[in-house]
Parts: C-alpha cells; structure tokens; sequence
C-alpha cells in the first residue's frame, strides 16, 4: 500500500514540477506552506515608516520562494493592517496565533504596540519577529529582534556628539514607553560622560504644535537637540523649528532611518541631524545597491527604503535559516539552532548575527548625517557592535525565560 | 528688556496657540452653530485643503494663491456632499454624526491608497524674525494675524451682507424665511461648503508647517472640538473667546510644565465647562446679556 502511494505522489511531484515550468511558479514546492503572520501599521500614524516592511517581507518572501522555499515548503503570509492601534495588534495576533495557526508572526512598529501583543504571544507560546529598533531590555524567548537597541544606537552617538557639538544635551521624545526609556538611555549617557542635560521634555503622540517647546531649547543654551520624536504628526517639528532659526545640530536613533523625513521636508529643516541607524538605502555599498535595485523592481514607487525593511527582509532569511536547520518550524528546535551562537546573515546592511542570550541581533552602524540640501553622508562607521546590554546584566534565554523587559534603573539582576 | 523679552515670548506663545484654535475651530464652528450639523470630517476638509494648497505651491504660484485654491477646492468639495449625504440627515443629528464619521474614514483611506502615505512638504516661507534676543518664525506672526483677520471677515460676512442676514435668518426660523422667499435648501448647502471652505482654508494656512500625511486632520480635530464644545453655538460670542481662554490655559501650563500639561489642560477646561454651562460660552454670554 505504502509504495504505490509513494509513486503517486512522485508522479504527483513530477507533474507539480513540469506545471512550474509552464506556469506559476508557486506550484514547484511540495509539502504544507509555512505560514508568516504579518502584523504592520499599513495606515493611521505610522504607515509612512511601515508600509516599506510589509513590501520587505514580501521581497524576501518571493525571493525565498522562487529559490525552492523554505526547506522545499512554499511561505504563505497572511498579512494584517493593525491601523497603528495597538488593539488590532491584540485582535490580530490572537488571529493569527488561534484562527489562522501561523508558524510565525513579524509584528509591530511602536514598542506600545509590540508590549500589547507581547503577552499573546506568550500565552499562546508563538514565535514573533520584532525588526524595529527601539528601546532596548525585551529578554522573552517568545521574541527574537532584529532591530537596533540603544548600546548600538545611543552609546556609539551620544559621545559621538558631545564630542563633536558639546557637553550640554537637550531631549525632546515621544512621551510613552519607547521615548522614555530611550531618554533614561541618553540621560545616562550623558552623565557618564560628563555632560549635562540641560533640558528634557516629553511630547505625547498626535501632538504637531511646537512653539513653546522650540522656545524653551532657544533659551536653555544646548549645544545639541536630540528628537527622540515618533509617528508623522510629532515630525511637524523640524519644520517649525528650522523656520524659528533654533540651528543646533540634532542627534536621534528613529529619524531618518525610519521616516524618511529628510526626503519628506523642504531642506535645510534637517540640517546637521545626525542618526545612528543599521540601515538606510543611502549607503553605498554593493550588497546595499544590490537590496535597492531589487526592491525597486518589485515596488518601483517606494518612497523610501528605511532600516526596518532592511531588518524585516533579514528577518525573514534568518527565519528560513533557522527552519531548515532545525528541519522543523518548532520553536523549542528553532531555539537550540540559535543557541549554536552561528546564526548571521550577510545582507543588505553587511554580516549580522542572532545573540543567543538576548535573541536580539548584533550591528554594523552608521552614522547618517544630514547636509544642507538633504543629501546624507557618513562620518563614522561602527563596524559589527554586539547587543550586549541584557546578556551582561544576566538576560540569558538559554538558561531561564522571565519574558519581561528591563531598563537601565530596572535591570534584570536586581 | 529682558521683560519686554519675556512679555514678548509669552504673548507669542498666546497668540500661537489662541490662532490655531480659531482657525482650526471656525469651519466646524459655522458647520454646527449655524446648521446644527456635528461635522466628524472636519479634519478631513483640513486634510483636503494642505493637500491642494500643497500641490498648487508645489507648481510655482504663489502660495497665498495656494492657500485660497485650497480652500475654494474643500468648500466645493464639502457642497457636493451636503448635496449627496448631509441634506438627507438634517432632521437626524445622530445620523449625521455617524454619516460624516464614515466620510473621514473613507477620505483618509482614499487619499492613503491614491496618493500614498505621505507627501512632500512645501517648506515654511518668510524666515524667522529676531526680538530681543529670540528668534521666532515670522509665517507664525502671520497666522496670528490671519486668525484676527478671519474672526473679522466673518463677522462682517453674517452681520453686514444679505448673505449673513438671509443665513441667519435661515437658521433662526428656517419656516418663516421660507415663507418670505428664501430657498433654505440653497442656505444649507451654501452654509456647509462656507464651513468645509474655512476648513480647507486651516489645512492650506498649516500645510506649509506641518507633515503631509492622510491622517493630518487629526492633530486638529481635538482642538477645534474642544473650542467649539466650549464655546457653544455662536461663532462671535462662543468659539473666538473660548479660544482666547484655551490659549492662556494651554499657553501658560505647556510653558510651566510642558506639553502634557498644556493637553490635560485643555481637556479639563472641557469638563468643567460642559458641567457648569453647558450651552457654552455664548449661551452664558447671551444670557447675561438680556
């Protein structure tokens, strides 16, 4: 009975093939799809940023599949708007986790969002990608992030810049938890490096009226501004500071490698910003030039290509990595592939590896800086920096899981 | 001199603040005291001009002519649809709450998936001017001003031409304006596109400071409900002072304790005001008037 069966399912994979050679490719795998949940802000306040990561998991996901797929299984997204709300993130991840049995999920943009759907995932013991930079502390083996944390983006600029500019730093950020914690970040930078704060201030999302705050910096004598500032109504600032001649240069670690707002503001608003990103489609390097020309052929009207799509798009071969060694898409074999401490993919921003203590991802970053005209060049290059702040202060998800998130005055072993 | 500066910088401060609120609050304050129509797409009216203002800059006129083609374009806009939508609901304010609801998602949406989810801005004119030792942006003295102008064209449009004398009386006793000849149908529709228009007019005066995304019309539309909530009915009487009173409480507190405080501020304001006259403003004023 077993071997007329497998004849036929040869034949069956024969005809499959020829098929593909005639039409669809899609046909040529065989075996179940792999499912990929993908849970991004397609419309409301972010989508200007997250748009580009959608269409990067759907590069990579045709890319993937046009080459055999993931282990000889085709991937299948099943791709949500979560409307930068984070109740759709809620709503949609228990979708995706319950309804449509995804055997992963690449979720979120605002770090409100991801500590919405943080607790579902857990409770349904899925497996979400997170490829945002954002704040930093999230040691949950539920997680993986491939997005840059602050001892990649802030201890690489913040002395950067006070060398440069000086020692008197003024904070503006988003006042939930990503700006927070990031301002606690570049506070504590600051002070170690013997420098002041001479200011800090907390802008709650939606707001677009700067005219006290564009005040308060004039009179605070800082050397530079750094915006910590999030989602498009809060990026009204540079324009309005610019035409109240503030001039100080501006340091931050989401502008420009996520909004693009260099491209989307009349120069010189965005003059001397400088930013720590892992990625924009400014840098000239072959495999940088190589990603762009790609993407642009797949969705030759994309405004920008930020650094959360080249995150998203590594994301997603890093997945692919995982499953064929593990020969599985369970997540407990996924796990013990990257506690080998060798899973790295050469992409589009150069080598990067998956940490096995943190499950967060290690950096080349560059230093991005806005000229007068808005065109960007690099002064400084970090080659290859480790996300090493939860392993050292005890985070290690190969021992335990307290899927929890830290921060500097709240780290894991207090 | 350091006073003159501080009293200058505070006064700035007020004035910004007191001219987002009117010109952000006028459309929707024509739209509901006049017509009793609770406009939800107001925002979208604001959108609709920055978007048009944004464009016709972007082909090299100047940008007043920007500004006006941004408004005329919302007004037009905002006439077809008390034509197709509105008119059916006056007699419906819930109806028409929800109908202009699913306007402005439907105008949010639209303009995403067609013109994409951002747009380039068209950089904000005029420099900034030097007073004491501070340096302000001069585009913002002219919205000031604008503000000022606006509440006086106003004023002169419903209290010193037959427009305003037919519309009021529209408004006051729409049965016995008809029996003396007024088409009240005409009213209506002129009345709404006059409220989409000063909307679009908001959209294209900030669209040279701000971001160009579909969802801009939110950053104002708490604001502008704000003001009209406390205000009450009457334009003159109700929104123009509930704005001069937002402004120093949004002012003053964003100054002391930042921008959190200048929201809760506003928002608190609200509150006690609907508790304890709860017409508004002008309802308040008009009493004590008698």
């Amino acid at each position: 009975m077993t071997l007329p069966m497998r004849t036929l399912r040869r034949a069956g994979t024969l005809a499959g093939l020829c098929l593909a050679v005639t039409a669809a490719p899609s046909l040529a795998q065989e075996g179940e799809p792999i499912k990929i949940g993908v849970l991004e802000d397609q419309s409301g306040d972010f989508a200007a940023a997250t748009n580009v990561k959608v269409h990067a998991i759907e590069l990579a996901a045709s890319e993937i599949n046009d080459a055999g797929g993931i282990d000889g299984r085709p991937v299948e997204l099943v791709i949500y708007d979560t409307q930068s709300d984070n109740r759709r993130y809620q709503e949609f991840m228990r979708r995706v986790l319950q309804a449509d049995q995804v055997d992963v999920v690449f979720a979120g943009f605002s770090s409100a969002s991801r500590e919405a759907y943080r607790p579902i995932v857990n409770q349904f013991d899925g497996l979400a990608f997170y490829n945002n930079q954002y704040e930093g502390g999230v040691c949950d083996a539920n997680m993986i992030v491939t997005g840059a944390v602050p001892e990649q983006q802030f201890s690489t600029l913040i002395p950067w810049m006070m060398e440069e500019y000086g020692p008197n730093v003024y904070t503006i950020a988003a006042d939930y938890n990503f700006g927070q914690i990031s301002a606690e970040w570049v506070r504590q930078i600051v002070e170690e490096e013997g420098g002041t704060m001479v200011g800090e201030e907390f802008i709650p999302l939606g707001v677009s009226q700067f005219s006290q705050t564009i005040q308060n910096i004039q009179a605070s004598e800082a050397d530079f501004v750094v915006t910590l500032l999030v989602g498009a109504a809060q990026a009204s600032y540079y324009e309005q500071a610019n035409a109240s001649d503030v001039n100080l240069p501006m340091a931050s670690s989401v502008n420009v490698g996520q909004g693009y707002e260099h491209k989307r503001f009349t120069p010189p608003s965005l003059a001397d910003m400088y930013v720590t990103t892992n990625y924009i489609e400014e840098i000239d390097s072959p495999a940088s030039n190589d990603f762009v020309e790609r993407f642009r052929a797949m969705f030759p009207d994309e405004p920008y290509i930020n650094q959360e799509a080249a995150n998203s798009y590594i994301a997603m071969n890093l997945y692919k990595q995982l499953v064929e060694r593990a020969g599985t898409t369970d997540h407990d074999a996924l796990r013990e592939v990257i506690a080998e401490g060798d899973v790295c993919f050469d992409g589009p921003s150069g080598n990067v590896c998956l940490d096995p203590q943190s499950q967060h991802m290690s950096h080349t970053i560059f230093l991005a800086h806005v000229n007068e005209d808005h065109s960007i060049d690099f002064p400084q290059t970090w080659e290859n920096i480790e996300p090493y702040w939860l392993g050292d202060e005890g985070c290690d998800l190969t021992q335990n899981d307290p899927s929890a998130q830290y921060t500097p005055s709240n780290p894991p072993n207090q | 001199m350091a006073l003159f500066q501080t009293a200058f910088a505070m006064l700035y401060q007020f004035g910004d603040a007191f001219a987002f609120l009117v010109i952000s609050c006028a459309g929707l304050a024509v739209i509901f005291g006049m017509m009793g129509v609770i406009n939800l797409a107001h925002g979208e009216f604001i959108m609709c001009g920055a978007y048009v203002t944004a464009t016709v800059a972007r082909e090299g006129l100047p940008l007043v002519v920007a500004i006006i083609a941004g408004a005329v374009v919302a007004g037009l806009v905002g006439m077809v649809i008390e034509r197709l939508v509105i008119r059916h609901l006056y007699h419906r304010p819930l109806d028409s709450i929800i109908a202009t609801w699913g306007i402005s998602l439907i105008a949010t949406q639209g303009v995403l998936i067609v013109l994409g989810s951002t747009m380039a801005g068209i950089g904000t004119p005029l420099g900034a001017v030097t007073i004491g030792g501070d340096s302000y942006s001069a585009y913002r003295l002219v919205l000031m001003v604008a503000a000022i102008a606006l509440l006086a064209a106003l004023y002169l449009l419903f209290y010193r031409t037959r427009f305003g004398v037919v519309a009021r009386a529209t408004i006051q006793k729409p049965d016995m304006a008809r029996a003396l000849g007024v088409d009240t149908g005409r009213m209506y529709g002129l009345t709404f596109g006059l409220g989409a228009a000063l909307a679009g007019l908001a959209g294209g005066l900030y669209a040279p400071t701000m971001t160009m995304v579909p969802t801009m019309g939110a950053t104002f539309i708490v604001e502008s409900f704000v003001t009209v909530v406390v205000g009450g009915a009457d334009i003159f009487v109700g929104a123009a002072p509930a704005a001069a009173i937002l402004a120093l409480i949004r002012a003053t507190l964003t100054a002391w304790y930042g921008q959190l405080f200048g929201q809760i501020g506003l928002l608190v304001a609200v509150i006690v005001v609907i508790r304890i006259l709860p017409g508004g403003l002008s309802a308040w004023l008009k009493r004590g008037s008698r």
